[in-house]
């Protein structure tokens, strides 16, 4: 029998304090928690820096540090600070350095880094080791070596090694979710179907339940399943939350790669055992015969200015389309007779909030808009580049007429200056695993007694 | 013909890691996830996407009455032309889908 205490989604969307006492109370052999995602996009990778604000994490990671003592059990946190890249992870060793100290309390804390170096990529990419997933993007040494960050996917062979140092706290660098949740129960014996299943049902905390914001839930495993109970009052899981949640963030609702096999939940039950708890058992894990790991990588994509006008006037709105084009044009055309770029420098585009700003030319239906945001987007291969044309494109998007006759039209500005300087922006360009002979070979691991 | 929308409980899309989406289509009964799982073009969807059906893959799950498109995201997630950085809204192109 092993038990995992898992207070919500992630660190820093806050959780049900009478739910996580109750969790306490039942004595878990751990607590764990995810600490990010690429879900929030590209640039935390590509600076390695958290999402939540460092008060939020504090505060949260306090009384989960607290929990954990109370409970007599090890912590562990998984992609600490959004995208797990060693800054990230850093930035939160330091908050608990801080925690602690505040508390006068001490404990061992176990870092797990998943950083690769870009020469390591490119070693093993010349040795045939590094296999593309679908649909990936072409890569070669130099696209790697362009990344600021790189970081492969710990599974539960990295994670069973930092909790294997005894550490009261292990603060993990990029995982999969559900490394952090699976690596005890197996460690412990618990066949690695269940074990794994229950990690991604778990993943998300309450979301597996109704009051998905309350967070708190308790995986308890046996012999051949695991029950899933929501710990917050009203919370309920039932045989079709729970089952739902595979479908969730998962391109297959059946099939799950990890490190080292596949998980697959096609024959899986679920069963209510009252109106808050479910049993499932069922799940299979096929062992793969590379170990392999996938990686994650960001780089600059250039730099971006970005600029906000809003148009009422009813004859603009229902011309926007051929305003904006116009503008784009002109701009373009401004911006090479004057700044000395060549068209493959730079990209200026505006996207018409109201009209079809969010799915752009694959939007299909049509309204009578009482106004529209002009959202231009400028993005440069330098920052100042982007300034200058961001402020070449501000007097368009100000005062540009429709037809030449006509007095000159003034738009609406929302602020000053209308154009933001948004510094650089980044991409994915790596959707890849990496086989590995040890699965330690390219993980760091230290301990710290703070 | 009514839409997918008019029928399901719920639709709703999120992304699948940075180069995929998925979009569960929640039906809540067996006749609606009949009427929806037999009248919902594979073809229709690639269409709406700009895509390949063969580059598509759809779930039936009756068990749960959901249906299950995964789509590879007409953008890469970040991309300076990605519009919608969680891939929230691209459940609106299966959800005003006709169903035949």
């Amino acid at each position: 029998m092993v038990r995992v205490l898992i207070p919500s989604g992630a660190l820093g969307l806050g959780y049900d304090h009478d739910a996580l006492e109750r969790g306490i109370a039942a004595k878990p052999d751990l607590i764990a928690i995810d600490g990010g995602s690429t879900d929030s996009g590209p640039s935390y990778l590509g600076r390695g820096v958290s999402k939540y604000a460092r008060s939020s994490t504090k505060l949260e990671w306090a009384g989960l540090i607290d929990a954990a003592d109370r409970a007599g059990c090890p912590l562990v946190i998984g992609t600490a600070g959004t995208c797990g890249a060693g800054d990230a992870v850093d930035w939160l060793v330091d908050i608990t350095r801080e925690i602690l100290a505040e508390r006068g309390m001490s404990k061992r804390i176990a870092v797990l880094k998943s950083d690769q170096p870009a020469r390591r990529v490119v070693d093993a990419l010349a040795a045939g080791s590094v296999a593309p997933l679908s649909p990936a993007p072409d890569i070669d040494a130099a696209l790697v070596e362009s990344c600021t960050n790189i970081v492969a996917l710990a599974g539960i062979e990295q994670v069973t090694a930092a909790l294997d140092t005894g550490a009261d706290i292990i603060i993990a660098g990029r995982t999969t979710d559900t490394a952090i949740i699976a690596a005890l129960p197996v460690a412990r014996g618990i066949a690695p179907g269940p074990a794994w299943h229950a990690a991604k049902i778990g993943e998300c905390g309450a979301l597996c339940a109704t009051n998905p914001q309350s967070g708190v839930i308790q995986i308890d495993w046996d012999n051949d399943g695991f029950v899933l109970t929501p710990l917050a009052d009203g919370a309920r899981a039932t045989p079709h939350t729970v089952s739902a949640h595979m479908l969730y963030e998962n391109a297959d609702p059946y099939l799950l790669h990890e490190p080292g096999g596949t998980l697959d939940v096609t024959a899986a039950q679920y069963k209510a055992i009252d109106d808050t708890r479910v049993r499932v058992t069922g799940a299979v894990w096929h062992a793969a015969e590379d170990y392999t790991v996938k990686l994650e990588g960001a780089r600059v994509a250039g730099y971006q200015t970005v600029i906000l006008a809003l148009i009422r006037d009813p004859d603009y709105v229902a011309q926007a389309q051929v305003w904006a084009d116009d503008i784009v044009a002109k701009c373009t055309q401004k911006t090479l007779d004057r700044t000395g770029a060549q068209p493959s420098d730079f990209e200026i585009e505006i996207r018409l909030i109201g009209q079809n700003a969010t799915l752009g030319a694959l939007e299909c239906k049509q309204g009578n808009p009482v106004e529209l945001g002009a959202l231009g987007l400028v993005t440069a291969n330098t920052p100042e580049l982007s300034a200058e044309i961001g402020k070449m494109l501000n007097p368009y998007l100000l005062h540009h007429p429709l037809t030449r006759d006509e007095e000159v039209p003034t738009f609406a500005f929302p602020f000053s200056p209308a154009e933001i300087d948004r510094g650089p922006i980044y991409e994915f360009c790596l959707n890849h695993v990496m086989q590995l002979d040890d699965p330690m070979e390219t993980f760091t691991l230290e301990v710290i007694d703070a | 013909m009514p839409d997918v929308r008019s029928i399901a409980e719920k639709v709703r899309s999120k992304n699948a890691g940075p180069f995929w989406v998925t979009i569960d289509i929640f039906c809540g009964s067996k006749g609606p996830y009949d009427r929806i799982s037999a009248g919902l073009n594979l073809q229709a969807i690639a269409e709406r996407f700009d895509t390949s059906a063969a580059l598509i893959k759809r779930f039936d799950l009756p068990n749960l009455h959901v249906i299950k498109i995964s789509v590879p995201r007409p953008q890469v997630q970040g991309t300076p032309a990605d519009r919608d950085m969680h891939g929230a809204a691209w459940a609106a192109l299966v959800a005003e889908l006709e169903v035949v």
